[in-house]
C-alpha cells in the first residue's frame, strides 16, 4: 500500500521539504535558543534562579490555580457535554456554538471583561464582596480566568466520545437490572474517563502558559498573585535574559511533559476503543 | 439494524428505551438548568459586559474611540499581520498535511508532534524566543544593528511571533480529514494521466475545502487576537507597533475604560463572526462527508 502510493502520487519531496524547512526555521531554531541560552548559565546559578523564593511562589500560583481551574472544568465540562449530547432543548445549537467562545475571543478582551465583572463594584463582584469573597486581584480571580479559558477543551474532548457511546450498552445494563445511576458510574463513566482525563490535561496545559486573560485580573502582587509567564516578562524587561530563559526552560519542560502525557493518554484511549 | 427497529411495535419501543436509558424529567431539567446557568455566568456575562461597558458613555463616544487615529493604525497593523501570517501557515499546513497523509516515511509521528509544539508553548515564551534571537542582546542582535534592520519592537517581530503561534491551525485541521479520505481518488487521477498540481486542485482541494476553510478561520482569529507573544516583541509604540489587543491593554491601563471596551467590542464582534462562520462550515463539512459516504456506498453497491 505504502509502496504503491509513493510510486504513484507526486509531491513528496516538495511537501516534506517545505514542512521540514519551515518547522526547523520557525519552530525548532527559535525554541532551541532557550536551551542554548540556559547552557550559558552555570548549574549553580541556574538552580538558584529557578528556586528563588519569588519564582517558587509564582510556580505555586500558576500550577495551583491551573489545577483548580482544570478540576472545575472537568466537572462542569462533563455536565455541559452530557447536556448537549443527550438532551434536546430550545437553543441547544446556539449554546453548542457558544462553548467555543474562549477559543475565539482574544485573551486580552476576556481579561478586562472578567476583571470588571468581578471587581468589588462589578456586576458579580458587588454581590460577592458582602459575602467576604474578593475575586478580582486575588488567587480566586486567576482561577476564574483560567476556568473561562479551559472550558472548551474538556467539553470538546468529551463530546465526541459521548456521542459515539452506543445506547445498546446502556440498554443492556438497564435490562440486567442496573439503576440509572449505576449505569452511569459503571458503564458510561469508565468509557468517557480517558477523554475526561485528556480534557483535564489539555485545560491544565493551556492554563499553565496563559497570560492575556490572567494578567489583568491577577493584580500581579509578587509572592501572592504573580504568575510565571508574567515573571518571565518582568525579567525580560529588566534585560535579565539569563533569568528569563532559566524560568522559561522550567516551563517548557513542564509543557513538554504535559504534551507527552496527553499524547500517551490519547494513544491509550485509541487502543481501548479499537479493542 | 433498521429492519430490527421497524419490526418492533412502534408505540411502545421509544418509551421503553427512554425509561431504561434516560433520566427522569426532574433530573433532566435540573442538569440542563445547572449547565446553562454555569455557561451564562462564565461565557454570556463577560460577553454582555463588553458591549455594555463599550456603550456606557454613549454611542458618540463609542464611535470616537474606534475612529481615533491610534485605534485605526492598530486595526491596520492587526490586519497586516494576519494577512501575512495566515497565508504562510496555509501553505505550510497544506504541505505538511500532504506529506503526512499521502506517504509513509520514517519519523512521521515525530513530525506530527513537532507541528503541535507551538500550541504547547506559553505565548510569553513564544515571544521571548524571538527576542533571544533578534533582540539587541540576541544571537543576531549585533549583526542586525550593524545592518540597521529592526525586528524586535518593530512590525517584523510581531509578524514572526504571530506566525509561530498560529502555525499548527491549518495542518491540524487537514491531517485527520485527509487521513480519513485516503489516497484512492488522487491515485486514480494520476493513473488517468492528470498532473500533480491538476490532481491537487481538481481532486484534493474540492474534498478538503471545508476543512481548509475551518482551519483558516481559526488561524485568522488567533492571528488577530494574539496578545501574550505579541506583547513581548512589540514594545508598545503607539501608532507604530500596537495591534488591537495591545491597544485594548494600553487604554485599560490608562483607566480609559469605555474606550478600552469600545476597541475590545470590535475584537469581540470578530470573535462572534468567527463562531458563526465556524458553525456554518461545520454543518457544511458534516453534510459534505455524509454525501461522500453516500456516494462511496452507492458506487460500492454498483461495483458489487
Amino acid at each position: 500500500m505504502s509502496g504503491r502510493s509513493r510510486a504513484v502520487l507526486p509531491g513528496f519531496g516538495l511537501s516534506l521539504g517545505i514542512t521540514c524547512t519551515y518547522l526547523s526555521l520557525m519552530v525548532l531554531l527559535p525554541l532551541a535558543t532557550v536551551f542554548a541560552r540556559t547552557a550559558d548559565l552555570s548549574w549553580a546559578s541556574f538552580w538558584s534562579t529557578v528556586t528563588d523564593p519569588r519564582v517558587m511562589a509564582s510556580y505555586r500560583v500558576t500550577f495551583g490555580a491551573s489545577f483548580a481551574a482544570a478540576l472545575v472544568n472537568t466537572v462542569f465540562g462533563l455536565l455541559v457535554a452530557w447536556v448537549l449530547v443527550r438532551y434536546r432543548f430550545p437553543g441547544r445549537r446556539v449554546v453548542d456554538a457558544m462553548v467555543d467562545l474562549p477559543f475565539a475571543l482574544p485573551t486580552a478582551v476576556a481579561g478586562i471583561a472578567l476583571t470588571t465583572l468581578y471587581a468589588s463594584n462589578g456586576w458579580v463582584g458587588s454581590y460577592l464582596e458582602p459575602l467576604g469573597l474578593k475575586v478580582s486581584y486575588t488567587w480566586l480571580g486567576i482561577t476564574v480566568a483560567l476556568i473561562f479559558i479551559g472550558l472548551p477543551f474538556v467539553v470538546r474532548t468529551v463530546q465526541p466520545v459521548l456521542d459515539d457511546l452506543e445506547v445498546e450498552v446502556e440498554e443492556a445494563a438497564a435490562s440486567l437490572g442496573a439503576r440509572r445511576w449505576q449505569t452511569f458510574t459503571r458503564v458510561v463513566f469508565p468509557t468517557v474517563a480517558p477523554a475526561l482525563l485528556t480534557g483535564f490535561a489539555l485545560a491544565f496545559a493551556r492554563a499553565v502558559g496563559e497570560y492575556g486573560s490572567v494578567v489583568f485580573i491577577s493584580g500581579n502582587m509578587p509572592m501572592k498573585t504573580e504568575i510565571v509567564p508574567l515573571l518571565i516578562i518582568t525579567k525580560l524587561e529588566q534585560y535579565d535574559y539569563a533569568g528569563a530563559t532559566a524560568v522559561a526552560l522550567v516551563m517548557l519542560v513542564a509543557s513538554f511533559v504535559l504534551l507527552l502525557t496527553i499524547n500517551l493518554l490519547q494513544a491509550a484511549a485509541r487502543r481501548r476503543s479499537a479493542a | 439494524m433498521a429492519s430490527i427497529a421497524l419490526s418492533r411495535p412502534a408505540t411502545t419501543a421509544p418509551r421503553a428505551v427512554t425509561r431504561a436509558t434516560g433520566e427522569s424529567r426532574v433530573v433532566r431539567w435540573t442538569l440542563i438548568t445547572v449547565a446553562l446557568v454555569f455557561l451564562a455566568l462564565t461565557l454570556l456575562l463577560p460577553l454582555t459586559l463588553v458591549f455594555a461597558q463599550a456603550l456606557s458613555k454613549g454611542f458618540a463616544a463609542y464611535l470616537d474611540a474606534i475612529k481615533e487615529p491610534d485605534a485605526l493604525s492598530a486595526a491596520k497593523l492587526t490586519l497586516l499581520v494576519a494577512s501575512i501570517a495566515v497565508p504562510i501557515n496555509l501553505v505550510f499546513g497544506v504541505a505538511a498535511a500532504w506529506c503526512i497523509t499521502k506517504f509513509q516515511f520514517w519519523g512521521k509521528h515525530v513530525l506530527i508532534t513537532l507541528i503541535d509544539l507551538p500550541f504547547a508553548v506559553s505565548p510569553v515564551i513564544s515571544g521571548m524566543i524571538f527576542v533571544l534571537l533578534f533582540g539587541a542582546h540576541g544571537w543576531f542582535g549585533t549583526w542586525l544593528l550593524d545592518h540597521d534592520i529592526k525586528i524586535i519592537f518593530a512590525v517584523p517581530g510581531i509578524v514572526l511571533a504571530t506566525t509561530f503561534v498560529t502555525a499548527p491551525f491549518v495542518a491540524r485541521e487537514l491531517i485527520p480529514l485527509m487521513q480519513e479520505q485516503g489516497c484512492e481518488e488522487e491515485e486514480a487521477a494520476i493513473v488517468l494521466g492528470a498532473g500533480g498540481w491538476q490532481t491537487f486542485f481538481r481532486v484534493t482541494l474540492p474534498n478538503i475545502k471545508w476543512g481548509l476553510l475551518y482551519g483558516l478561520i481559526l488561524c485568522n482569529a488567533r492571528a488577530m487576537g494574539e496578545f501574550g507573544a505579541v506583547s513581548v516583541v512589540s514594545g508598545h509604540i503607539r501608532g507604530e507597533t500596537n495591534t488591537l489587543p495591545l491597544h485594548v491593554e494600553i487604554l485599560y491601563n490608562e483607566y480609559a475604560f469605555a474606550a478600552s471596551f469600545a476597541v475590545a467590542s470590535v475584537l469581540t464582534l470578530l470573535a462572534l463572526v468567527t463562531l458563526v462562520l465556524k458553525t456554518l462550515v461545520e454543518w457544511r463539512q458534516q453534510r459534505a462527508s455524509a454525501e461522500r459516504k453516500e456516494s462511496v456506498d452507492s458506487s460500492e453497491r454498483i461495483a458489487a
